[in-house]
């Protein structure tokens, strides 16, 4: 039993960007990145199915610039076993990303793919459902558990009336939430350990994919500022204003 | 132009998202709306649809991606809601049509322009898509519901198309509030209000509003992850936003930028949601929402 698990280094969660003044992206420069908060989740449930004897094997694989060795260094400190970066400098959209991971799965034969549900820069939650469209396999995207038995996958879903529980055959690809686990911490003598771990760079460029952009980003804006508010005395006050803001509605 | 949506159900009924994505959608072009056969009467009757395509609907994203791709053909457009489903289907539809999708759009500029917010909502991209299809998902937050009377014609359809994964279970959180993601007014509460979230219910049901809670609360167990409002969970833009002991984490946030009004009622005073609040009160919750809601009564608000 082999497990896939994808990883992407953003701008730290914890960080406010901010829209370069040219409208031509977001400062990045002399940021902390970081793993994306749900790939952390998603390291998380492999490493423990292998701690559960469920699994044998874990790569972590990344997609992105050589700094993104930093966070399958991460990943290999939590506990997988081998990392491999596919390198590129380029902006990639999610459906590059998903074609590259495909490649990898057809090389690697994973039995399960894991992956956040989205990534917190671009918030697109796309991969892991463009993936497993790719591959022809079945999905569950929002994972609040997972449980493998049998060559099958039973994983309850957050959906929007609660929660579903999702039966399906491997090889399969399942989308991490934040409720799908507590990730450990690693020290960084965990990470530093974690470098004699084996851990393979392929470039991008030499894969045969087709990577250029389909979309063209015009500008991005900051959000429009909101307007300055008030601070009311005593609950009646907040009450009565309360009240003006349901005479000003239209209905709906 | 010609789009198809896939309208929003839930146990044979409509959402409130679907006339909302409609709307939008009736923006593109002519809308076809597919739609589950039990929930085909009250689709035709949705001002802004053209026709409507009923067939019984696989439950889950791969049949139902497989079943978008097949009808693709005729349409230039392809339209779901940005909520879990549509998170679910509209990707996965898009890798087996070899098209990048734009999910999330908050605003159409034009057949082939939309705006998506991205990193929590700090920032607004701007796209164009020169693809030879556009897969979209629409915020139905973000678009005004169509009104007005309509009888489409109803076309039968029966796909056919396989899923390997079965469901099986749901747990489905009971609420006598209306659906949060559409709502007017929404009542959300924050870790302090630890079980008693019953007090978030009560203000909440003087409005007539829809409850939410923060991801702290939710995680504590003391709400149903449904209620989730943020970048991670839903997201709304009621015309007011109440927040109660919510600190507001720029990921919580990301899910209330389009509130017309937010008031919130937190002990710090310095919380970030009571710094962009339109209307603050520094107490404690726990005092001050019982006085507002006799205020409420004395004042005659009940909707
Ligand atoms: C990747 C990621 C995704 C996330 N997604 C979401 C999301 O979708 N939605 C979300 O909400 N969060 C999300 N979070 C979590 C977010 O960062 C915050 O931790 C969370 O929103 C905090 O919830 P809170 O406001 O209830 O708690 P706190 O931040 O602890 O704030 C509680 C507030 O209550 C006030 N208070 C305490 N007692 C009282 C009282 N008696 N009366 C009045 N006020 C009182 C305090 O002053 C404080 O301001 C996410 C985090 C990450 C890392």
């Amino acid at each position: 039993m082999k497990i896939l698990v994808a990883v992407k280094r953003v701008i730290d969660h914890a960080i406010r960007i901010r829209v370069k003044p040219d409208g031509t992206g977001v400062e990045t420069a002399n940021l902390r990145m970081s793993m994306n908060p749900f790939d952390r989740h998603a390291v998380e449930a492999a490493v423990r199915l292998a701690e559960a004897g469920q699994a044998d094997e874990i790569v972590a694989v990344s997609i992105g610039p050589k700094a993104a060795t930093d966070v399958l260094l991460t990943a290999l400190a939590m506990g997988a076993h081998r990392g491999l970066l596919l390198e590129t400098d380029a902006k990639l959209e999610t459906l590059a990303v998903a074609k590259l991971l495909r490649h990898v799965a057809d090389e690697e034969k994973p039995d399960l793919i894991l992956l956040g549900k989205q990534a917190v820069d671009d918030d697109s939650n796309h991969v892991g459902q463009m993936l497993a469209g790719l591959l022809g396999w079945p999905q569950a995207t929002f994972a609040s558990a997972i449980e493998l038995a049998d060559g099958q996958a039973t994983v309850t879903r957050e959906v929007d009336f609660g929660r579903q529980t999702l039966r399906m055959s491997l090889p399969a690809i399942v989308t991490a939430d934040l409720r799908l686990n507590e990730p450990r911490n690693v020290g960084l003598p965990m990470v530093m350990k974690a470098k004699s771990k084996p851990l393979a760079t392929r470039a991008v460029a030499g894969l045969g994919i087709d990577i250029t952009p389909r979309l063209v980003v015009e500008t991005v804006t900051p959000p429009r500022e909101r307007a300055q508010g008030r601070v009311v005395a005593t609950p009646a006050e907040f009450a009565q204003a309360i009240a003006a803001e349901i005479g000003k509605m239209e209905p709906r | 132009m010609a789009v198809l949506v896939l309208a929003d159900a839930d146990l044979g009924r409509l959402t409130p998202a679907t006339a909302r994505i409609v709307a939008g959608a009736a923006e593109l072009g002519p809308v076809d709306l597919l739609v589950d056969a039990a929930a085909a009467e009250e689709a035709r009757s949705l001002a802004g649809v053209h026709r409507v395509l009923a067939a019984a609907l696989p439950a889950t994203a791969d049949a139902l991606a497989q079943l978008l791709a097949v009808l693709a053909e005729p349409y230039t457009h392809i339209v779901a809601a940005a909520n879990a489903s549509g998170r679910d289907v509209i990707p996965r539809l898009a890798a087996l049509l070899d098209i990048q999708p734009v999910t999330d759009i908050t605003a159409i500029l034009g057949p082939t322009r939309f705006e998506r917010p991205i990193y929590a909502g700090n920032a607004t991209e701007t796209v164009s898509d020169g693809q030879a299809k556009h897969v979209l998902s629409l915020r139905a937050s973000a678009f005004a519901a169509t009104v007005g009377e309509n009888s489409a014609v109803v076309s039968n359809i029966s796909p056919e198309v396989a899923s390997a994964t079965e469901v099986i279970a749901e747990v489905r959180t009971q609420s006598e509030r209306p659906e949060l993601s559409t709502a007017q007014i929404v009542v959300s509460g924050g870790i302090p209000l630890g079980d008693r979230f019953a007090l978030v219910e009560d203000l909440a049901g003087k409005l007539g509003a829809a409850v939410g809670a923060t991801r702290a609360l939710v995680d504590a167990g003391h709400a149903p992850n449904d209620l989730q409002v943020g970048q991670t969970g839903k997201i709304v833009a009621p015309d007011l936003y109440v927040g109660l002991g919510i600190s507001g984490a720029l990921q919580h946030l990301a899910g209330i930028q389009g509130a017309k009004a937010i008031f919130a009622i937190n002990t710090d005073a310095e919380a970030p949601l009571m710094k962009i609040a339109d209307v603050a009160l520094v107490a404690d919750l726990f005092e001050a929402v019982p006085a507002v809601i006799a205020e409420l009564d004395r004042l005659g608000i009940k909707r």
